[in-house]
């Protein structure tokens, strides 16, 4: 039997324009990994990362990153391959949760001269580059829902939600885009 | 000086801009025009003019009817305190925006004003009785008169006040434009921007901090744009500004608003701003938001706010024509408009001679100066004698008259009553000024009141801010501008930014606002029946705060409620000092013992729409959907909204009702299969070695014995023994659960579960993770429920012994990962299949193909709750509300009996949760098969008993079954469980229906089919 | 909008990110099961609710979904601390307290006081 055809929630989206340009990120692996913070280095050594310690903190080698979501909290996000929750399993004797959400969560990003303006229509932290520097990761919210932001540039981020607000963040994007 | 200097009317091109401008005065462009309409008359404007000052060039004064006695009304004030000129603005039918302020709205080519609370005419209005009734339409009025009959209120007094008073009349259409919102932050927010906030701007940005800096005007500038004498460094005021503005827009540092309201100081301080970015153009491009919402947190807040000059209150003070001393200076200023030929100035204050000297400089007759105070600095008399100008110091204006505008004053001695009838066609007046502490007090600061210069001034801050200028009780120029850079350096040096000691400029002939009169002036009391307004905008009077403080009402804050002074949309800018001396003297106590109303937010009126921001259409809310869902839309279904989620309720085929639909899938579902999206459950996955401790922390049943691979009905309390949620929970591994919740409560039990978890069971190892929407569920469910689905699994044994009912696996469907449950909500064979969400809408699809043609439908929410209502299944908030244990639900066998500690094991051995006869979950039959009750009805014992019928509990569900031929029901009664068969009544509207009491499982009660 | 410090996060967020999760202070009690009914009302119905400092439980729900405590002046709205959920309470400085009070006691923040200039010149 031929697999099932995989279908991403923001599939076929795009919105350029006024400054600002919004991407659906393709498919990715993504776990939550929950651990006492004790523990994160031998977790980090299975997957080739150093997890982040500081609030805010992502660390990112090729096409890996750990954000720090919480002070026994990461979020982990890789290729789309699996390979990250199969490294995990042979971590063996430590105590630690790792969830699979690489289909609860989806990811926009936003980018482009007033890529600043278009979030802060509907996120109330401090983005200036001072507050939130480059490679600084929060959960905060966007109007009405509830995103991870990644700030991958001076003018680029990556927002990560869950699939069923996806539609509400990608329309609030554009639509504070229009006014931004 | 000789009288008569040349008055120009300036004509540009062909087109009249009106009788009353001055040529060379004003900083608009004589050669830009725009026309607009008002009431329906087309007149030419100069580009850059507000409404206010179009009209009043072209002589128009009279522009509304007031509220209460529908009395002319004319344009008052020149800035956002205009409590009279009221107007109806619109661009088309849908861009319509009753009681905009004529003085702040930029006139734009096409515009439409209309004057408003006026029949048939402007000119000509019936209301105008009110006026002549007005000795009998005192304070309180309104609750004296229309108490009797009690009938009357709502079929003939409210209608008839209601459409007699009021403001604009609000739009009917939908408001076609876009709103924006935005979140900033800064160093350093300055509001305001007259010299101190412009000092206060420069020296912050100069410190290389953020600054925003707001003005609610079109341009920055504030007092010093009407301002003709001052010089700062040798420059006019208006180019010094220009020069600071200009100089403050090239640097990064700096946001510059203008057209931007600060209306609200909210805590922490964040301060809310309204930036109007449309209402002036004339054809604004459709991108555009109409307004934006800013909420700025700001390190520091700089107000730099200025004062409102009042009126005087005195009879007939309200003439159109009459207008404040300071509006006449700007509107001659900054728009070259005189708003009169032959003016009379009455004041109190310093401030009003200069507005007189422009006018005369410019060529106006100034008729009259009166000033009631006793003496006056020597060189303004001076300078009015070299003018030509007649002043009468010590004396008072006690009279107007003219019907439509004001045609003359009458003139008195402060100390005597010889009168002089002294023509005008305007009449100039100057109360003293009111610092603006709004945003202060909104802030939480108290003030304090300078009783010398009868001014509340900012006294202890509460917020980060600053007040600068004569917001501060700083009038004099050069003085605003060094306490100005004083608290600037030091508010940066609060946030340890350097600032440079700047170098103050120099100022030369700045005018004087000294003197004031707060209170009634001669011939507005103590006991005259005259109307001397305090209030415009709602018509109070003098007379009203007496009338009010006699009649016992001794607070300002219950004066202001019984005589409204204060409560119109200006929220009485120029009316609150004048109405709290009036209580203050006729209660005989000083006034701050009297107090001062509080202020709120907003300062200005804000736009629903502001507000509204992008929060409407599709993002209004979240609509949250399933992978599935635009299978369900192309297969017509019927949606019903579940907190945010759109769920498929029913699939109506052609023909069919919701009737007939939900009974053909219920059928078709219990005699072959349905399908089934039930991935808006919420799940949880609960991980870690001490995973089953906390299970048997948070839920009432014992989870030690459950064997990997088997699923669990679990019940969750809270501590007070009532039923919380509920919810299939499979045990994966040792140290792993998938927990499922409702789909209404997955956000509040996670948020129970990590509350426990974090702040009383820190030390355990388990963690948990929302996997809502990881998984996508497609139900199958029905006898033919296993060969459905058969071929499309690996690696999974489906038959009743190797899957039995309530058990997990992990295997594969379609070639893709998936858990497996084999449960049921509808009393048949069942399965859950858990897919990833990607997959989620190509696996139902596969399951559709393989099912389809064996008969198998697909149903929605409402035959799922009929097809458990059959088996008795409880849906938790439906048949439960939060009063309900356990036990009363009959669910009572999911308690673990030995566990030592559960959430809700104490609560439930309280008194009354224990006692004989609680409210209990039971069947219902109707005596008539095929009556429906309706869910929510009350349940009676003798439908007999003389009213009022005790109710013994009420009808939680309610559906016709179409698998058992009757009706069924379930309800909560008193003693329920211990009444098995008894008869009791359901009053409905038309009849009494009799039902008998009976266990709630009424399909298959022996539980062979899920099994099967 | 308050700005809250989360002891966790180590810096001030908006209060959009939390949820407030009532008063602090009150613990489970060890044995549940046995306790009398005068310490159940005590533990789940009885709570302070006083105008004035207040110890109170927030949870970072929109960010590092910590709960944790804080001490605020209900009135001022001003945040003496903020501590990790677990930590005792924290005992409080005369200074600390001064600085959240609003302006008088007892009187709302901005109603007036008197200051007769003439008296004072005089």
């Amino acid at each position: 039997m031929p697999n099932p055809a995989r279908i991403h929630p923001l599939a076929d989206r795009l919105s350029a324009g006024n400054g600002v340009i919004l991407s659906p990120v393709e498919s990715r692996e993504r776990i939550s990994l929950r651990a006492d913070p004790t523990t994160a280095k031998a977790l980090g050594t299975a997957i080739g990362l150093n997890l982040p310690t500081k609030p805010t903190g992502v660390t990112t080698k090729g096409n890996k990153s750990a954000f720090w979501i919480g002070p026994d909290e990461w979020l982990l996000i890789g290729p789309d391959n699996g390979s990250m929750a199969k490294a995990l399993e042979k971590v063996g004797r430590q105590v630690y949760s790792a969830t699979d959400i690489s289909h609860r969560n989806t990811a926009i990003t936003v980018s482009g001269a007033k890529a600043v303006e278009a979030l802060n229509s509907g996120c109330p932290r401090d983005l200036s580059l001072d507050a939130f520097p480059v490679k600084s990761c929060s959960r905060t919210v966007l109007g009405k829902a509830e995103i991870i932001l990644w700030r991958t540039g001076n003018q680029e981020f990556h927002v990560e939600c869950w699939r069923s607000f996806s539609d509400y963040v990608w329309k609030f994007l554009v639509d504070a885009t229009r006014s931004a | 000086m000789a009288q008569s200097k040349r008055v120009e009317h300036v004509s540009t091109s062909t087109e009249n801009t009106g009788a009353n401008r001055i040529a060379g005065k004003g900083r608009l462009s004589p050669a830009k025009t725009v026309s607009f309409t008002f009431d329906g008359k087309t007149l030419t404007a100069l580009e850059g003019d507000t409404l206010a000052s179009a009209l009043l060039a072209h002589g128009i004064h009279l522009v509304g009817r007031s509220f209460k006695y529908h009395r002319p009304r004319g344009i008052l004030a020149a800035g956002p305190e205009e409590p009279n000129a009221l107007i109806d603005i619109s661009r088309d039918s849908a861009r319509r925006q009753p009681n905009v302020r004529a003085t702040v709205q930029t006139v734009y080519d096409g515009m439409i004003a209309k004057s408003q609370n006026r029949f048939p005419s402007l000119s000509f209005d019936v209301g105008v009785a009110n006026d002549y009734l007005g000795r009998f339409i005192p304070a309180g009025f309104y609750y004296k008169t229309f108490m009797w009959p009690r009938k009357a209120w709502d079929k003939l007094y409210e209608p008839v006040i209601r459409s007699a008073a009021g403001l604009g009349i609000a739009p009917k259409e939908a408001d076609p434009d876009h709103y924006a919102s935005r979140f900033a932050h800064c160093d350093v927010l300055v509001v305001g921007s007259g010299a101190a906030g412009l000092t206060a701007a420069s020296i912050a940005a100069k410190s290389g901090k953020n600054v925003i800096f707001v003005d609610e005007n079109a341009s920055f500038g504030g007092s010093l744009l009407s301002d003709s004498t001052s010089r700062i460094d040798g420059q006019s005021g208006q180019d010094w500004a220009k020069n600071k503005v200009t100089e403050l827009a090239a640097m990064d540092n700096v946001t510059l608003l203008s057209r931007t309201t600060a209306f609200g100081y909210q805590s922490h301080n964040m301060v809310n701003l309204v930036e109007q970015i449309t209402d002036h153009l004339a054809q604004p491009g459709s991108n555009l938001p109409r307004e934006r919402m800013w909420q700025v947190r700001a390190k520091k807040v700089i107000l730099a706010t200025g004062a409102i000059e009042r009126h005087l209150v005195f009879a007939d003070n309200d003439r159109p024509g009459i207008m404040l001393a300071s509006a006449a200076q700007t509107y001659l200023n900054q728009y070259g408009v005189t708003p009169g030929r032959s003016i009379g100035v009455y004041t109190a204050c310093d401030s009003a001679w200069h507005a007189a000297f422009d006018l005369k400089k410019a060529g106006v007759s100034i008729v009259a100066l009166i000033d009631c105070r006793e003496t006056v600095n020597q060189d303004l008399i001076n300078q009015a004698n070299e003018l030509g100008i007649k002043t009468m110091v010590n004396h008072a204006v006690t009279s107007t008259s003219g019907r439509l505008r004001i045609n003359s004053m009458t003139v008195q001695p402060v100390n005597g009553e010889n009168k002089t009838v002294i023509a005008v066609d305007c009449l100039l007046m100057s109360g003293g000024w009111t610092p603006s502490v709004h945003l202060f007090s909104q802030s939480r600061g108290r003030v304090k009141f300078d009783a010398e210069r009868g001014i509340f001034l900012p006294d202890v801050y509460m917020e980060e801010c600053t007040s600068v200028g004569s917001c501060n009780g700083t009038y004099d120029l050069s003085d605003a501008i060094a306490e100005a850079a004083t608290a600037t350096e030091t508010a940066l040096g609060d946030i340890g930014a350097k600032a440079r000691k700047a170098k103050l400029p120099k100022v030369e002939d700045s005018p004087s606002m000294h003197g004031f009169l707060i209170g009634a002036a001669k011939g507005a009391g103590p006991d005259d029946f005259v109307k001397a307004f305090i209030d415009f905008q709602n018509d109070v009077t003098a007379k009203d705060i007496r009338l009010a403080v006699r009649e016992g009402f001794q607070s300002i804050e219950h004066v202001k409620r019984y005589t409204t002074t204060g409560m119109a949309t200006d929220q009485g800018k120029m009316s609150n000092m004048h109405g709290l001396a009036i209580a203050a003297e006729t209660l005989d106590k000083p006034i701050p013992e009297v107090g001062l109303t509080t202020f709120r937010a907003p300062y200005t009126p804000v736009t629903f729409g502001a507000f509204v921001g992008h929060a409407k259409g599709d993002l209004f809310d979240v609509t949250r959907t399933t992978p599935m869902h635009e299978w369900a839309v192309d297969q017509g279904a019927v949606f019903e909204d579940v907190g945010n989620w759109k769920r498929a309720w029913y699939f109506p085929q052609a023909g069919e009702d919701m009737h007939a639909a939900v009974a053909r899938e219920c059928k078709q579902t219990r005699e072959a299969a349905g399908i089934f999206d039930a991935s808006t459950l919420g799940k949880i996955e609960v991980v870690g070695p001490d995973a089953v401790k906390f299970m048997n922390l948070m839920y009432t049943n014992p989870w030690d014995k459950l064997a990997v691979g088997r699923c669990r009905y679990g019940i969750m309390c809270r501590e007070d023994g009532f039923i919380y949620d509920d919810g299939v929970v499979g045990r994966l591994s040792e140290e792993r659960f998938h927990v499922t919740t409702t789909t209404g409560g997955a956000p509040r039990v996670l948020n129970m579960m990590e509350d426990y978890l974090q702040t009383e069971f820190p030390e355990w190892k388990v963690w948990l993770t929302s996997t809502s929407e990881q998984w996508a569920v497609i139900g199958v469910q029905g006898p033919k429920a296993r060969e459905i689905i058969e071929p499309l699994v690996e690696g999974i044994d489906l038959s009743s012994e190797g899957l039995p009912h309530m058990s997990v696996r992990e295997g594969k469907i379609c070639g893709v990962p998936t858990r497996l449950f084999r449960m049921s909500f509808t009393g048949e064979t069942g399965f859950e299949i858990n897919v990833h969400g990607d997959y989620g809408r190509s696996v139902w699809e596969a399951v559709w193909k393989r099912g389809a043609p064996l008969g198998m439908v697909p149903y929605g929410t409402e035959a799922m709750h009929v097809m458990r209502a059959e088996k008795g299944y409880i849906i938790v908030g439906q048949d439960t509300d939060g009063t309900v244990t356990p036990h009363d639900a009959a669910v009572d066998w999911a308690i673990g009996k030995k566990k030592t500690d559960f959430v809700g094991i104490r609560g439930l051995k309280r008194k009354d949760l224990v006692a004989e006869g609680r409210r209990q979950l039971v069947g219902l039959k109707t005596r008539q098969p095929d009556y429906v009750i309706e869910e929510g009805a009350q349940i009676v014992e003798d439908p007999n008993h003389p009213v009022p019928v005790p109710m013994i509990g009420f009808v939680t569900s309610s559906y016709w079954s179409e698998s058992l031929g009757h009706s069924i029901a379930m309800g909560v009664i008193d003693n329920g469980h211990k009444r098995m068969g008894e008869t009791v009544y359901v009053p409905m509207k038309d009849e009494v229906i009799a039902a008998e009491i009976c266990s709630p499982v009424f399909y298959d009660p022996e539980g062979g089919r899920v099994n099967a | 909008m308050l700005l809250i410090h989360c002891p966790y996060c180590e810096e001030e967020r908006p209060e959009l990110e939390f949820a407030g999760a009532g008063e602090a202070h009150i613990e489970r009690p060890k044995n549940m099961a046995d306790i009398s009914d005068e310490d159940f009302e005590k533990f789940f119905f009885i709570r302070e609710n006083q105008k004035g400092l207040v110890y109170e439980r927030w949870r970072h729900i929109h960010g590092c979904g910590r709960f944790f405590n804080a001490v605020r002046h209900s009135v001022s709205d001003k945040f003496i601390k903020t501590y990790k959920a677990g930590e005792k309470k924290p005992k409080l400085t005369k200074a600390e307290i001064e600085a959240v009070l609003p302006p008088a006691k007892n009187t709302p923040a901005n109603e007036p006081v008197y200051t007769d200039g003439a008296k004072q010149k005089g």
